[in-house]
């Protein structure tokens, strides 16, 4: 195991949820990919963290704090989700595309 | 003294009060409030200016220069001031007394002349602005000052000409002596300019004592190199075209006479003291500047000899009476700016000055001032009285309007020339300092005009007041009181005025200045009034036969259309109107402006239109970003991101 292979590890978490971001057009299915992104970053703190000289455990402080937020930002996604639904009755993104006018 | 200077404070505000007054208290008022104000400020200014005229006369200071009051108007540079101020001159007091005073009558005219006139406050109010600017011009202690209250009496004339907006020739009128007028001020402008750059002074003192001999060297035009000699000809030529215009010389009349399409009492007080005597003023102010060059001299002469014969030559076949009197005010113009240029006298190539037609002049601008003043108002009443213009519908109101009558026979007496009354008096001195300056051509055709005037004015007072009354209107006319007042208030100066200013003229109004040459011998003119005044009698006695005798066919003479063609040419005014008209539209609008038209069209705007073209797509561009797919505001801000730390390397 060694820094690089957690950071392609990383990287291919990373491009996943960048693909799936922009490839579906399922709600939920967007928000997963923005959490995947989020974990990948999390990865790098550990990982960073890990093979450095000094504390490991700033990375996995660092790490903790992003899961925090996360989960607030995923309530309050969540129940924007939901308010939409009540709105449309779909879960397609393309569905909202009339809020920008 | 201290009561001199706010007597002149009180002579030049007084009527700027009643402007501001009238303007913004009474603009909408229909009550005659505005007159009343009018009247009894502008009374009280002319009162304020005869006791400044009787204190300068009386006080031995005459006739001394005195500046009053002067106060920084505008600092050009460290040694080029423009100042406000009040100039007390015999020349300036003179002015300000007879502008107070016609503006005065006027008012007091106007009163009953406007008062079925919807916008009876609004005439007040520019009648008083007019004033203002006029009684400012004469006091003006240097050229600046000058040229603001120049261009005052512009805007105001203008005003006053297109009082009756609704008209459309009234409304032709005013745009034309707004034009016409600001043509020539432009190169008064210019004028102004070389000469504060060469002299780098505007004040009339330094430029009245200018030498020649302290100005060496050149300056540089922009695109011609010339001498600061030639540059102060060049500047005397451009300021004189300023008065050129203003005083309506050929051929720059036309504006004159179509200024008629104002109501009368504004023809009568621009054409009597303020307005057109403008340009004799300053070529009277300015003149030891003016006699530095003979060849100005010269032109100024040309000018107003031309334009004397011209214009009375036109008011003999005219049938509208305002008309006439407009070309007799033409014609008595040319007197004065003649008269002003028979002083200079070249002999064995070197240049005199014969002061007499300097003096005369003057003399012409005061009393030419109350006549052609009362006999406007005349006209008035006779236009108020038929409601009509024209000769055609007028005669036979001899007995219908004795005040009036009275006062017209003094008029146009005093304007012929004969004697004791006004006119005499300073015609003969004009035609005395043509003929003793040796300019024979220019007496004769003095002569011939005096003549002619003669002969027009009588025509005139014939037609209207003699023989049988020729239209309806015409026999059942009153005379009102309110109208001949202020013409029996001008009668008496138009009486007696000649022969009162004749005692302060030698002593008081000669050139004034000490560098001139005077030219000294002179030839004796003693026979001269009584020429003129056995002309003036043939002449008035030829108008009473063509016009007046018992059997005189006057539906003959009166008629213009079955005339030889040289008849008509004159009756047209020579189609000076048309000229212009062929000039402005043919030259002017569609070649000149249809050019420039062309160019704005397709050059500037097509460049415009291009780049709005650009614009809008640009815009349209960006609008396509702002889809509302959500992937592709994500991708988007992916690429951003990715470009941000590739290109422009920035650390994330």
């Amino acid at each position: 195991m060694t820094l690089l292979n957690c950071l392609l590890l990383s990287f291919i978490l990373f491009g996943i949820g960048v693909f799936g971001l922009l490839r579906r057009r399922h709600i939920v299915a967007m928000l997963i990919s923005i959490e995947l992104m989020l974990n990948a970053a999390n990865m790098n703190f550990i990982s960073f963290a890990y093979f450095s000289k000094g504390d490991a455990s700033a990375g996995a402080i660092f790490s903790l704090f992003v899961i925090a937020i996360t989960a607030c930002e995923m309530a309050i996604a969540l129940a924007i989700v939901i308010a939409m639904y009540r709105r449309t009755h779909s879960l397609d993104i393309d569905s909202l595309r009339g809020l920008h006018e | 003294m201290n009561n001199i200077i706010l007597m002149s404070y009180l002579s030049l505000f007084l009527p700027f009060l009643a402007f501001l007054i009238n303007a913004l208290l009474f603009h909408s008022s229909r009550k005659k409030h505005a007159a009343y104000v009018s009247i009894v400020l502008s009374g009280f200014g002319f009162l304020s200016a005869l006791y400044i005229a009787v204190f300068y006369f009386q006080s031995g200071i005459a006739p001394g220069k005195l500046i009053l009051w002067e106060h920084l108007f505008l600092k050009f540079t460290d040694s080029l001031h423009a100042h406000f101020a009040f100039l007390l001159d015999p020349l300036s007091i003179m002015m300000v007394v007879v502008v107070s005073f016609i503006s005065f009558v006027v008012n007091l005219y106007s009163l009953t002349y406007m008062k079925d006139d919807p916008s009876f406050s609004r005439f007040f109010t520019f009648l008083s602005l007019f004033s203002f600017s006029m009684l400012g011009l004469v006091v003006a202690s240097n050229l600046f000052q000058m040229f603001f209250f120049w261009e005052l009496v512009g805007i105001s004339s203008y005003l006053l000409i297109g009082f009756w907006y609704q008209k459309p020739s009234a409304v032709k009128a005013s745009k034309q002596a707004f034009v016409l007028t600001r043509f020539a001020d432009s190169f008064f402008l210019l004028g102004i300019v070389l000469i504060s750059y060469i002299a780098s002074t505007f004040s009339f003192e330094t430029l009245n004592s200018l030498s020649l001999s302290h100005f060496s060297g050149s300056i540089n035009l922009g695109f011609i190199s010339i001498s600061k000699l030639q540059g102060l000809f060049l500047s005397s030529i451009l300021i004189f075209i300023g008065g050129w215009g203003k005083s309506a010389m050929f051929p720059m009349h036309i504006w004159l006479p179509n200024a008629m399409e104002g109501p009368t009492p504004v023809s009568s007080i621009i054409h009597s003291a303020t307005m057109v005597v403008a340009g004799v003023y300053l070529v009277a102010r300015l003149f030891p500047f003016f006699a530095l060059f003979p060849s100005t001299l010269h032109l100024i002469m040309v000018l107003g000899i031309i334009t004397a014969v011209f214009a009375a030559v036109i008011a003999i076949t005219q049938k509208d009476i305002k008309r006439i009197l407009a070309f007799s005010t033409l014609s008595q113009l040319g007197y004065m700016l003649f008269a002003l240029g028979v002083t200079s006298v070249v002999l064995q190539n070197e240049s005199f000055i014969h002061p007499l037609g300097y003096s005369a002049s003057i003399f012409h601008i005061f009393t030419h001032a109350f006549f052609k003043c009362m006999l406007f108002l005349i006209a008035g009443s006779l236009i108020h009285a038929v409601h009509s213009n024209s000769l055609e519908a007028m005669g036979g109101l001899k007995n219908k309007m004795p005040w009036t009558y009275a006062a017209a026979i003094i008029g146009v007496l005093a304007i012929s020339g004969l004697p004791p009354f006004s006119g005499f008096f300073s015609k003969d001195e004009i035609l005395i300092a043509a003929f003793q300056s040796e300019h024979f051509i220019v007496f004769a055709l003095a002569l011939v005009t005096s003549a002619l005037t003669a002969f027009y004015m009588f025509r005139f007072f014939f037609l209207a007041f003699h023989g049988k009354p020729r239209s309806n209107s015409t026999a059942n006319v009153k005379e009102s009181f309110g109208l001949s007042f202020p013409i029996l208030l001008l009668a008496i100066p138009s009486f007696l005025g000649g022969y009162a200013f004749k005692k302060l003229l030698f002593q008081y109004y000669g050139p004034g200045s000490n560098n001139l040459n005077v030219f000294e011998k002179s030839m004796q003119g003693d026979w001269i009034p009584f020429a003129s005044s056995f002309i003036v009698l043939v002449s008035i006695f030829l108008a009473w036969y063509f016009y007046a005798r018992p059997y005189a066919k006057i539906q003959k003479s009166l008629d213009s259309s079955n005339r030889p063609r040289f008849y008509k040419w004159i009756y047209h005014q020579f189609y000076f109107d048309e000229i212009y008209d062929a000039l402005v539209q043919q030259f002017l609008f569609k070649g000149i402006a249809q050019t420039i038209r062309f160019f704005e069209d397709y050059i500037i705007g097509g460049l415009l239109k291009l780049f709005l073209f650009v614009i809008q797509k640009l815009g349209s561009l960006v609008r396509e970003l702002q889809s509302g797919w959500t992937p592709f505001y994500l991708g988007l801000m992916i690429f951003g991101v990715l470009m941000w730390s590739l290109i422009a390397k920035l650390p994330i």
